[in-house]
C-alpha cells in the first residue's frame, strides 16, 4: 500500500465512506474444488449526512451484499468502511457502530421472530446495547417508538402474525430505530408490500429521515421508488459499480450503456409515454457470478463493446459534476 | 360474438372461518386478438378470476354462480373431462413462478411434447418437431439441446419462455398470463413482454394479463379491469382508465405510485388504512372504509356498474351523485 493510501483522511461531510469493498464467498463446485464468488468486487462510495443513496441493480448484482458487508454482517474480504470519521475494524469500534447503524429487511414475515411480542421485538436493540436503565423506561421507549411509526401502542403485547404486511414492516422499522441509529440500511423495504401500502411506508421513511436526521442506504430494484426517495443513485451489475449520479441526473441522462437499457426497460404507468418509449431490449441473461466476463462485466450484453472492454475493467471516472461512470466508451 | 363472455361470476372459498367471496359479481367480455389487463392488489380476486375461467380452483374454492362463455359455449358446469379438452388447447395459462410450474424431474422436451400429444393428432416425431419449432419461436437458442435439459439448468427468463412455448404449442384462442414477469428482473421483463406481444400479433390470440404493476398494464394492454376485494371498480380502454379514472380506488392507486418524470420528489398520496379482511367485507362498496370521499350510501349499498364513457364502466357512487354516468352505453365521442 502506498503512503498516499495510508494517509486517507475521512471527509467530515460524509457519514459513511466505503473504500474498495470486496466481498468474496467460497463456493464448492465439486470434490475438493472451490471457486470464489465475487459478490462485490471493488466498490467505493460515500454517503453524505442526512441523505439517501439508492442502490439499484438486478438480482444477483450484489446490492444486498454491499449493505450486509457494510454493517459487518459478513466480514469483508478487503476494503475499508469509515463511519463518522472512524474506521470500522476493531471489536471496540464495531460495538459502537452496531448501535449507530441498523438495518430494515425486505421480508416483513421472516424478519420478525414469531415467538416474540411486538414490544420485545422492538426492544431487542435496547436490551442488547443496555440503553434503558429501568423496566419503566424501556416500556416508555417502546411505546414512543411504536407511535413514531404509526402503530397502535395498545398492540405492544401482540405477536407479529396478528399484523398485516405493512404493519409488520413498521414493526421492523421501529426495531431499527430503537438504538437511535444515525444510519439505516433499507434492503428492499417496500418490495413485498402492495402499491397502496408502499406509499405509506415510503412517506414514513421520508418523515423519519427529516425528523431524526437519518442517513439511508436504500436498496431496491424498483427504479421509480428509488428515484423518489434517493438523493443519489448507484447502479450495480455483477458485483461492480457501473454508474453513480444525483437521482434526477441518473434517470434523465444515464450514460453507462447498462443504465441506459435499465432505464428504458422500466414500464411507465402512462400508455401514451409507453407507446413512444424506445425500449432497448438487452439480449440474453446476466452471466453467472461464478464466471464474470473479463474486463467490463457488462461487455457480453453491451451493444457498444469494443476490444478494450474485454482486456481491462474500466474504472469509475467523474464525467460530469458528481456523475461517475465506469465505461471505456463514455 | 365475443370470444369470451363472463357474466356475474361469483367464486367463493368456503373456509372453516367462513365464506370468502374472492370474486364477487364480475362481468366482462374479451374480443379476439385483444390484450385485457386485470389489475389489483393481493386479495383482489384477479388470480381467482383466471382460475375460475379454467376451473382449476383448489378446494375449498368453487364457482357459486355466474356464466363463462367461450365463443358462446358455456364453461360453467362442464365436467372435468370436458374442461381438460379446453385447458391448454383453447385457453392456456402461464404462472408467476416458472420454476415451480415446470416439473423438475422431466426434461423440457418431454413436458413440451406431452402438451402437444395430448391435444393434437400429431405422432411422437411430429410432436418433437413442433416442440423444437415452439422453442425457436420463443427465442430460445439451441432448441435441440434445450429439449434434453431440465428446468434447473435454465435461467428464470428462459424458463418463462419455455412456459410460453408450452402454453402456445396448441395455438390457443386465449392466453392467460398470471403475473408472468413479477419474478423477473426489469431487463428480462422487457424481453418477455416484447415476446408476448410479438407472438400475440403473429398468432392472433387474445391475452388476459393479470398483474399488480400499472406500468406493465400501460405498456401492453388494450383494455383494463381494476379490481378491489373481489369486485370490479372500473373497466374500460387503457387510455380511459389511465387518463380519466372514474373510481376513487383507481385514482388513489395512481397517486400512490412514484412518478419517474417528477424531479421534485412530490410527496406521495397513499391510500389510508389497511387492506380489507375478505372474511368481513362491508355491505356497501368494499373500498368505502378506505375512501376519503365515502358518503353514507357507500357504506350501505354496493354501487352498480354504470357507463361513464363509450368504452368505460365504473362502480362508484360518486359518479351517480355528480351525474357523470349513463344507464345506456353512450355514443362514441361523449366527453369524459
Amino acid at each position: 500500500m502506498s503512503t498516499a493510501e495510508k494517509a486517507f483522511k475521512p471527509d467530515p461531510a460524509y457519514l459513511v465512506q466505503v473504500r474498495h469493498l470486496k466481498q468474496y464467498f467460497p463456493v464448492s463446485t465439486g470434490f475438493l474444488r472451490t471457486v470464489m464468488l465475487k459478490a462485490v468486487d471493488d466498490v467505493s462510495f460515500n454517503i453524505k449526512r442526512g441523505t439517501t443513496l439508492g442502490l439499484v441493480g438486478e438480482s444477483g448484482c450484489g446490492k444486498t451484499t454491499v449493505g450486509r458487508s457494510m454493517l459487518q454482517l459478513y466480514k469483508p474480504t478487503a476494503g475499508e468502511i469509515w463511519f463518522d470519521g472512524r474506521r470500522i475494524d476493531s471489536k471496540d469500534s464495531l460495538q459502537e457502530f452496531r448501535r449507530r447503524a441498523q438495518m430494515v429487511f425486505q421480508d416483513p414475515y421472516s424478519s420478525l421472530n414469531p415467538r416474540m411480542t411486538v414490544a420485545d421485538i422492538v426492544a431487542e436493540p435496547i436490551d442488547v446495547h443496555r440503553l434503558c436503565a429501568s423496566k419503566k423506561e424501556r416500556e416508555d421507549r417502546v411505546r414512543q417508538l411504536m407511535s413514531l411509526v404509526g402503530l397502535n401502542t395498545e398492540h405492544a403485547t401482540r405477536y407479529a402474525h396478528e399484523f398485516s404486511g405493512g404493519q409488520r414492516q413498521r414493526i421492523g422499522i421501529a426495531r431499527a430505530l430503537a438504538s437511535k441509529p444515525e444510519f439505516i440500511v433499507c434492503d428492499e423495504p417496500v418490495s413485498a408490500l402492495d402499491v397502496s401500502i408502499q406509499a405509506q411506508v415510503i412517506n414514513m421513511l421520508e418523515d423519519l429521515q427529516s425528523r431524526l436526521g437519518l442517513t439511508y442506504l436504500f436498496i431496491a430494484h424498483d427504479i421509480s421508488v428509488v428515484k423518489h426517495i434517493s438523493n443519489r443513485i448507484a447502479v450495480m451489475y455483477l458485483g461492480h459499480m457501473m454508474e453513480m449520479a444525483p437521482a434526477n441526473e441518473l434517470t434523465r441522462h444515464p450514460l453507462h450503456p447498462y443504465t441506459v437499457s435499465l432505464m428504458s426497460a422500466v414500464p411507465v404507468p402512462d400508455p401514451e409515454q409507453s407507446r413512444r418509449q424506445q425500449r432497448i431490449v438487452l439480449e440474453g441473461d446476466v452471466p453467472s457470478p461464478l464466471k464474470v466476463p473479463s474486463g467490463c462485466p457488462f461487455r457480453t450484453r453491451c451493444s457498444r463493446a469494443i476490444k478494450d472492454c474485454a482486456s481491462s475493467c474500466p474504472a469509475m471516472r467523474e464525467v460530469a459534476p458528481s456523475h461517475y461512470v465506469a465505461c471505456h466508451q463514455v | 360474438m365475443n370470444l369470451l363472455n363472463v357474466k356475474d361470476l361469483h367464486t367463493s372459498f368456503f373456509t372453516p372461518a367462513g365464506e370468502v367471496k374472492a370474486v364477487n359479481g364480475l362481468s366482462f367480455s374479451l374480443d379476439e386478438g385483444k390484450v385485457l389487463g386485470i389489475v389489483g392488489e393481493s386479495g383482489s380476486g384477479k388470480s381467482v378470476t383466471a382460475y375460475s375461467i379454467l376451473q382449476i380452483l383448489t378446494s375449498p374454492g368453487r364457482i357459486v354462480s355466474g356464466s363463462i362463455q367461450l365463443r358462446g359455449e358455456e364453461l360453467v358446469g362442464k365436467t372435468d373431462e370436458e374442461m381438460r379438452k379446453i385447458r391448454g388447447n383453447k385457453i392456456s395459462i402461464i404462472f408467476q413462478d416458472p420454476m415451480t410450474s415446470l416439473n423438475p424431474t422431466f426434461t423440457i422436451g418431454n413436458q413440451l411434447r406431452e402438451a402437444i400429444l395430448l391435444h393434437t393428432s400429431r405422432n411422437r416425431e411430429q410432436a418433437h418437431a413442433r416442440a423444437v419449432e415452439m422453442l425457436k419461436l420463443v427465442g430460445i437458442s439451441e432448441p435441440e439441446k434445450r429439449m434434453h435439459q431440465y428446468a434447473y439448468e435454465l435461467s428464470g427468463g428462459m424458463r418463462q419462455r419455455v412456459m410460453i412455448a408450452m402454453a402456445l404449442a396448441c395455438e390457443p384462442d386465449i392466453l392467460i398470463a398470471d403475473e408472468p414477469t413479477t419474478a423477473l428482473d426489469v431487463t428480462i421483463q422487457a424481453q418477455i413482454l416484447e415476446l408476448m406481444l410479438k407472438l400475440q400479433k403473429e398468432l392472433g390470440m387474445a391475452i388476459i394479463m393479470i398483474t399488480h404493476d400499472m406500468g406493465v398494464i400501460a405498456s401492453v394492454c388494450d383494455e383494463v379491469i381494476v379490481m378491489y376485494a373481489g369486485s370490479v371498480c372500473e373497466r374500460g380502454t387503457t387510455d380511459a382508465i389511465f387518463y380519466h379514472p372514474k373510481h376513487e380506488y383507481t385514482k388513489g392507486l395512481m397517486r400512490s405510485i412514484p412518478d419517474m418524470n417528477d424531479d421534485d420528489k412530490t410527496r406521495l398520496v397513499p391510500i389510508t388504512g389497511t387492506p380489507i379482511d375478505l372474511l368481513h367485507v362491508p355491505p356497501g362498496c368494499p373500498f368505502a372504509p378506505r375512501c376519503d370521499r365515502a358518503m353514507k350510501i357507500c357504506l350501505k349499498e354496493k354501487p352498480k356498474e354504470y357507463w361513464v364513457g363509450h368504452d368505460h364502466l365504473s362502480a362508484c357512487w360518486m359518479n351517480v351523485r355528480e351525474g357523470r354516468c349513463f344507464t345506456e352505453r353512450p355514443d362514441e365521442g361523449v366527453a369524459e
